[in-house]
């Protein structure tokens, strides 16, 4: 993959991974950021020109107090994809990137070419609470995101050794930069009413989702389902709320699958 | 100096075994462990206890705002307050404060601390908080990144509405008000005097040098592990070219008093353990929503935050440890005279904020530490800053012909 900066109009700069040719792809990444290692990127970058841009705040990408609401997050993704000179990209969102993506698709329904939501965020049921991803321990974090926690924590954390205290007070500041962009959209509850716009969705949408997932409960799939009745639906066996780092195979395979 | 005794006002009927069976004081504490019919006179305990030092001639009473906590039963301070206006006549009331982020639009704060003000005959100091993490973000939903920028839009308005003279439009990014009109506004003009109370951001002392306000640094770590703290905030006092007035500077420090050092631990040690050990229970996961401190702060901070948490120092805690580690100041008038003046000096504050009432704390045991204090330890340290005597900037300046609790009970007949 290939680094490459950008500027958007609204004047942030944003770091972006890129690679491979064809149908450009644009890939939206979690509350969590890309990691270290992004193991679904290059497999996608082989049918794909993928684009993985980082949000202000993540990874080395500046202007984090540029965005501020769900409108915001949402232009700014439209924004990316006009600094990046994209007609009619595919949109893969994880997690909140699903939740962006979803709300990208709503304000410009002609905008783009198929909408993957990975493990989507952005619905609330009050009677299927999601854990309160603010306020979890670094251990929780890992018993809730993935099938395999103890891989997962590895994983969440880059291996870092936390006895070094600066590795620590470095990754410590990464990460509040990180939830505190993500909790413009996510705090107190992921829901910024997203439900109430997707009759404007009109993309070709798949939903995959992991089938251990224990952060979105399965009650949320069935609302999706509900509010977008059009939508296929692959479930990846073994995989947490994480699924394109747990099972990256299988998921790049379900993308491949649906975008042809 | 001045010395204000304040009460957080604990519930004291957590079990015995808290620490254990729950996993926080705060925010997501079980609320079956409040019992109303209880609650009832706790409360009057309480502002009995506020108003009797009153009496005992402290200068200023306190009470502060906390939600969904286990140590602190007041949501809403400002109703303890206006029952203490009534009741008193002479004593400051030290609202620290309400958190001005949290009240939509924050023009209610302006109006109840003016009412306050009015009612007390301007004896009103008006705390303004950016609140802990716990109670603005997990317990009142505030967004963690955006809750700076809301209490400056709060702060800004406030102060217009208590000190312009016509009605005005304001256009924030969090309130949008046709018809700005503080009715009524403060006795003190231009307004009472403002303190800010922190736990150590860097950003808060430039806020406090930038107005003149009161920095008030609270913690239950005691004077010792305050000094650092405190050095960096005179640091800055110094750097922008201000005057060190002490009475810049306010530290809360929990107080007990008894005729000896020996008695003083077999007094109180049980009481001032309970607050320490089931009070402070804070489930770490409510500390610090990611966005509440900025970087800037974190990255000044002590690393030794991040690997060891507050509450596991404190459940190891003996009495000998909160004593000999300035958490807390107890022992024979003689002691604590000593010991509270070299917190003052050390710490250079013109205000203690003074906690005798701790955890579980019986009336009686809280009274007689109250009032050896008054009798014994306060009057010798009245003057230790001799060179700011009269700097009455962060004090009250009330009406001298208020009314007086005598008055207020006699003249109920309906004419």
């Amino acid at each position: 993959m290939n680094v490459r900066w950008i500027e958007t109009a609204r004047g942030a700069k944003v770091r972006v991974f890129e690679g491979g040719g064809g149908t450009p792809l644009v890939f939206l990444h979690g509350a969590g950021g890309l990691f270290a290692e992004n193991p679904f990127l290059e497999p996608l970058a082989r049918r794909y020109r993928i684009f993985a841009p980082e949000l202000p705040g993540y990874g080395e990408s500046t202007g984090e107090t540029l965005l501020e609401d769900m409108l915001d997050f949402a232009l700014h993704g439209w924004d990316v994809v006009a600094a990046l000179d994209l007609e009619r990209p595919h949109l893969l969102g994880h997690s909140m990137g699903g939740m962006i993506a979803a709300e990208m698709a709503c304000l410009a329904p002609r905008d783009l070419g198929k909408l993957v939501l990975a493990a989507p965020l952005g619905l609330w049921i009050d009677d299927a609470p999601t854990p309160d991803l603010f306020a979890l321990l670094p251990h929780e974090a890992a018993q809730v995101l993935f099938h395999e926690p103890a891989q997962g924590a590895a994983l969440l954390t880059g291996g870092l050794d936390f006895r070094n205290l600066q590795a620590l007070k470095e990754f410590y500041i990464g990460n509040v930069k990180r939830l505190g962009m993500a909790g413009k959209i996510l705090f107190p509850i992921p829901n910024r009413r997203l439900a109430k716009r997707l009759y404007r969705l009109r993309a070709e949408t798949l939903l995959v989702v992991g089938s251990s997932d224990r952060f979105v409960p399965a009650a949320y799939l069935r609302r999706w389902q509900e509010l977008l009745p059009r939508a296929q639906l692959v479930q990846i066996e073994a995989a947490g709320h994480m699924l394109p780092y747990e099972q990256p195979d299988a998921f790049v395979g379900a993308v491949s699958r649906f975008l042809g | 100096m001045k010395f204000t005794w304040f009460n957080l006002m604990p519930w004291p009927f957590l079990p015995e075994n808290f620490r254990q069976t729950h996993r926080s004081v705060w925010v997501d504490i079980p609320n079956s462990l409040y019992d109303p019919r209880r609650g009832h006179f706790v409360y009057h305990q309480y502002m009995d206890q506020l108003e009797y030092a009153d009496a005992l001639g402290f200068d200023g009473i306190g009470v502060n705002e906390h939600h969904q906590n286990g140590y602190g039963l007041m949501p809403s301070p400002n109703l303890i307050a206006a029952g203490l206006a009534r009741r008193t006549s002479r004593a400051a009331i030290a609202v620290i404060g309400n958190s001005i982020a949290l009240y939509n639009p924050p023009i209610r704060v302006a109006e109840e601390f003016a009412m306050l003000d009015v009612l007390s005959g301007g004896r009103l100091l008006a705390g303004f908080p950016v609140g802990t993490s716990m109670d603005t973000n997990y317990c009142y939903g505030q967004i963690p990144a955006l809750t700076r920028e809301k209490y400056a839009e709060a702060h800004e308005l406030i102060l217009r509405a208590w000190t312009e003279s016509e009605i005005f439009a304001f256009d924030g990014k969090y309130n949008q008000l046709r018809y700005v009109n503080c009715w009524p506004k403060p006795i003190q003009k231009p307004h009472p005097p403002i303190y800010i109370p922190g736990g150590g951001s860097i950003e808060t002392w430039d806020f406090c040098l930038d107005h003149d306000y009161n920095y008030s640094y609270l913690s239950f770590g005691g004077y010792l592990r305050g000094r650092a703290l405190l050095e960096g905030y005179w640091e800055r006092v110094a750097a922008r070219g201000k005057d060190e007035s002490p009475y810049r500077a306010a530290f809360a420090q929990i107080i007990a008093v008894a005729d000896t050092d020996a008695d003083a631990e077999r007094l109180y040690a049980e009481h001032i353990l309970y607050f320490f050990n089931r009070c402070l229970h804070v489930y770490p996961g409510f500390a610090d929503a990611p966005g509440y401190r900025t970087i800037k702060t974190i990255q000044s901070g002590a690393l030794s935050q991040l690997s060891e948490d507050m509450q596991k120092v404190f459940t190891k805690l003996t009495w000998k440890d909160l004593v000999e580690g300035g958490y807390v100041i107890a022992g024979s008038p003689e002691t604590v005279r000593q010991r509270m003046e070299e917190m003052i000096r050390g710490l250079r504050v013109g205000h203690v904020f003074c906690l005798f009432h701790s955890g579980n704390m019986p009336d009686e045991k809280t009274r007689h530490s109250t009032k050896l204090f008054a009798e014994r330890v306060m009057p010798h340290l009245r003057e230790l800053w001799p060179e700011w005597k009269g700097d009455a900037r962060w004090w009250c300046k009330p009406m001298d012909e208020r009314l007086r609790p005598e008055a207020t009970l006699q003249s109920g007949e309906p004419s």
